[in-house]
């Protein structure tokens, strides 16, 4: 009873936002503490899409786990696929063809554009600009058309198997890839023209959701979220991985750590994974596509993480082996629950309007948060 | 007969009849034309099932709201509940009875019309206020809220410019205001050496934040508050609070045309030679255009109800075309032509701005109002007030 009087103060106001919510993206509860608009704090209550991914891991041979990546950060599950099997190579001690390499780069950083698109579309329906979302829909089709015609499938792809690739890249795909970084590269500057330079955005993002470097390194914030708050850590140059050393390309970072150089940081990737598509598909080489894996695979006794550099941040996939077909414990590091502890410390003092930019701007996904 | 037709009552009713019967129906295609605007602006298509391209969709949607259920929460203040949509569009639907559709077609002409249509606006705040506040939810309160902070303080402004236009017109009554405009021969939004497009501009921007619209429409942002006052109405109720919405954007894109910007008149009306290219030819052009355009989607639609309905629609922008021609007909309508047509153009800069802008925040809305809006307003008429004391 002492607990509730201090909590219901008879000034505040408590909100619960979600876990049916226009603008919490999916299944996120949010319990505002409000003094007018003003929010004092904000307490998320996650686990409304728990499906026990972790657990089902345990249960399934190497291969079958795969497809189950997939559905936990759905709009970028060609990432976790690639995180999943980078693990369990590092496990297995198994050696990736180039050419499945090269591939595997250029459908991740496909993926890495669709994902920021779709976050690029909500979060400006989030502050009310409601057209963009429908140009951004326009570009991801085009990437999830290149995703239907090398794999079948559109979102939850399945495009990587242990070892390397299950299928060759389609005839026209090198041709798809360059017509599509061409075409989308135009549309980018567009976005920009509409959002960049409005003052009403300017007002509705600057300054708004500040998350500065040390903040982010004590929660262990990765991602655009990190590098918007100044620091240059990106995986694919910190510790590359699937050759990301031969290309050619920078790291975007802002300063001031608010929802604004967030915003920009995520445009300035648009550009960056243009120019990576363009170089891998350009010194695609040839050779298989799979490496030596056994039907049957045991890999030995042991322990092994490998992470990427996901579009929302660090992924990371820890996983111990018995010998057995089964993983014995496979642990996921999801950026998006990871950011998401961020919240509240972003939310203090903002109003209730941009309690939904900054969930916007953190850009989660629920299957990942909960899994 | 002759006793009912000498009646000065007669006209009144008819045309508030007309209004009363005419205007839901005029609310759910500004509705459609929303949406389908929208759609444009937005690489798709809106609306195309119900119907031909989907020029049914708001008769389905009035069915469909007048079928639901009809909920009233257990929680809210029922009678409360119950009034505030009626007050809503009651006002809404009150400030139509001074609009001038044309020098032929109004209700009344009363001395005092602009303050009558500006204290209604103001009545409808306490529908969205009480609705907001009986509904005894939080999103509804919140939006409730905002609602009255919001419109109170961008009455403000409107007021000002309003006031600016009058001493230019020097009159209140609605036809008054046309009228002097035509006597003047110039539009009041570009007299007084152009210094009046200031208020004009100030009043078009204060007449989107009055009527909640994108993107000041924190009332019922979607993203945050859910729907603001509404969300907790459903069914004809929640109708009622659109078809409020609607009016009032009708009658506030209404009063700008008629203030500012030479209501019933035709542009340039004291320029005697453009009278037949603008009275006659551009209406008939027009909907000669239209109807080709109808007649171009019926070869195109495939069904047969599609395609007569297409017709028949075709047939009857033609058919307006025709009463255009006539000289008798011509000089009954075409001041509520030009009016509509004006009217429409501002209906499509309010759609075309919710498909353009971010929403502002709740504080930035009220610094535009009060450091922005009202200084700019308040300095319009006093420049435009010595203009006058001068020129006069």
């Amino acid at each position: 009873m002492a607990t509730s009087t201090t909590f219901l103060d008879t000034n505040e106001l408590v909100l619960n936002m979600g876990p049916q919510h226009p603008s919490t993206h999916g299944v996120l509860r949010v319990i505002l503490k409000l003094d007018g608009e003003k929010v004092m704090g904000a307490d998320c209550v996650i686990g409304y899409l728990h499906r026990g991914v972790e657990k089902i891991a345990e249960n399934r041979t190497y291969q079958q786990f795969a497809p189950y990546v997939d559905r936990m950060d759905y709009v970028a599950a060609v990432s976790n696929g690639l995180g999943y099997c980078l693990a369990v190579e590092t496990l297995g001690g198994i050696e990736v063809p180039e050419r499945a390499q090269c591939v595997r780069v250029i459908l991740t950083e496909l993926n890495r554009i669709a994902s920021h698109l779709l976050w690029l579309g909500t979060h400006a329906l989030d502050i009310g600009a409601m057209t963009p979302v429908f140009y951004c829909f326009r570009e991801r089709e085009e990437v999830l058309k290149i995703f239907e015609k090398y794999c079948g499938a559109r979102l939850t792809t399945h495009a990587f198997r242990i070892g390397g690739l299950q299928y060759e890249t389609y005839d026209t795909f090198e041709k798809d890839c360059h017509a599509f970084c061409d075409w989308f590269e135009k549309k980018v500057v567009e976005y920009e023209e509409l959002l960049t330079t409005n003052r009403i955005w300017v007002g509705r993002t600057k300054g708004v959701g500040i998350l500065d470097a040390e903040a982010c390194k004590a929660y262990g914030v990765t991602g655009p979220v990190l590098r918007a708050a100044g620091v240059e850590w990106d995986l694919r140059k910190a510790q590359p991985y699937c050759g990301y050393e031969k290309y050619d390309f920078d790291i975007p970072t802002c300063a001031g750590g608010d929802t604004y150089d967030r915003y920009i940081v995520r445009m300035q990737e648009f550009h960056q994974s243009v120019r990576i598509i363009r170089q891998a598909v350009d010194s695609l080489p040839e050779g298989p596509i799979k490496g030596r894996v056994s039907k049957v695979f045991k890999p030995p006794v042991g322990e092994a993480y490998a992470s990427i550099e996901a579009p929302k941040g660090e992924l990371g996939y820890y996983v111990v082996s018995d010998g057995s077909t089964q993983p014995f414990r496979l642990r996921v590091r999801p950026p998006s629950f990871v950011n998401l502890q961020a919240l509240d410390e972003m939310c203090r003092g903002c109003l209730v309007a941009d309690v939904v930019a900054i969930i916007g701007t953190i850009d989660i996904v629920l299957g990942e948060v909960d899994r | 007969m002759e006793e009912i037709l000498d009646n000065p009552y007669l006209q009144p009713i008819i045309a508030t009849l007309l209004i009363i019967a005419v205007f839901p129906l005029v609310a759910g295609y500004m509705v459609l034309a929303e949406r389908k605007v929208l759609a444009d602006l937005q690489v798709r298509l809106g609306p195309m099932r119900v119907g031909p391209y989907g020029f049914l969709q708001p008769l389905a949607d009035a069915f469909k709201l007048m079928l639901k259920e009809d909920i009233i929460p257990a929680a809210s203040d029922k009678w409360i509940f119950w009034g505030a949509p009626v007050l809503s569009t009651f006002t809404a639907l009150t400030a139509f009875s001074v609009m001038p559709f044309s020098d032929k077609f109004y209700v009344a002409d009363v001395n005092i019309g602009i303050l009558f249509i500006l204290a209604m606006s103001s009545l409808g705040i306490l529908g969205l206020i009480l609705g907001g506040w009986s509904s005894n939810s939080k999103y509804s309160l919140l939006g409730a809220l905002r609602s009255a902070a919001q419109m109170v303080s961008y009455e403000v402004p409107l007021g000002f410019t309003t006031v600016t236009a009058l001493m230019v017109a020097e009159t209140l009554s609605m036809q008054g205001i046309v009228q002097s405009q035509l006597d003047k021969g110039v539009w009041i939004a570009f007299s007084n050496y152009g210094l009046m497009l200031v208020p004009a501009v100030v009043f078009f921007i204060a007449a989107v934040a009055e009527t909640n619209r994108a993107p000041f429409d924190l009332p019922e942002a979607e993203s945050e508050i859910v729907a603001g006052f509404h969300t907790e109405y459903s069914g004809f109720r929640w109708a009622l609070f659109f078809l409020a919405e609607y009016a009032s954007i009708f009658v506030i894109c209404g009063i700008a045309v008629t203030v500012f910007f030479g209501g019933w008149l035709r542009p340039f009306a004291n320029v005697g030679f453009l009278e037949t290219p603008l009275n006659v030819v551009f209406p008939i052009l027009l909907f000669v255009v239209i109807g080709a355009g109808c007649a171009l989607g019926a070869a195109r639609v495939t069904l047969a109800y599609e395609k007569a309905i297409m017709g028949v629609l075709a047939l009857g922008m033609f058919l307006v075309a025709g009463l255009f021609a006539i000289p008798m007909i011509n000089e009954l309508i075409i001041g509520f032509f030009w009016f509509l047509f004006k009217v429409l153009i501002f209906i499509y800069v309010f759609i075309w701005v919710r498909g353009t802008f971010p929403r502002f925040r709740y504080d930035q809305l009220m610094q535009v109002g009060w450091k922005y809006l009202i200084p700019i307003s308040m300095g319009g008429l006093i420049v435009n007030g010595i203009v006058l004391l001068f020129t006069s």
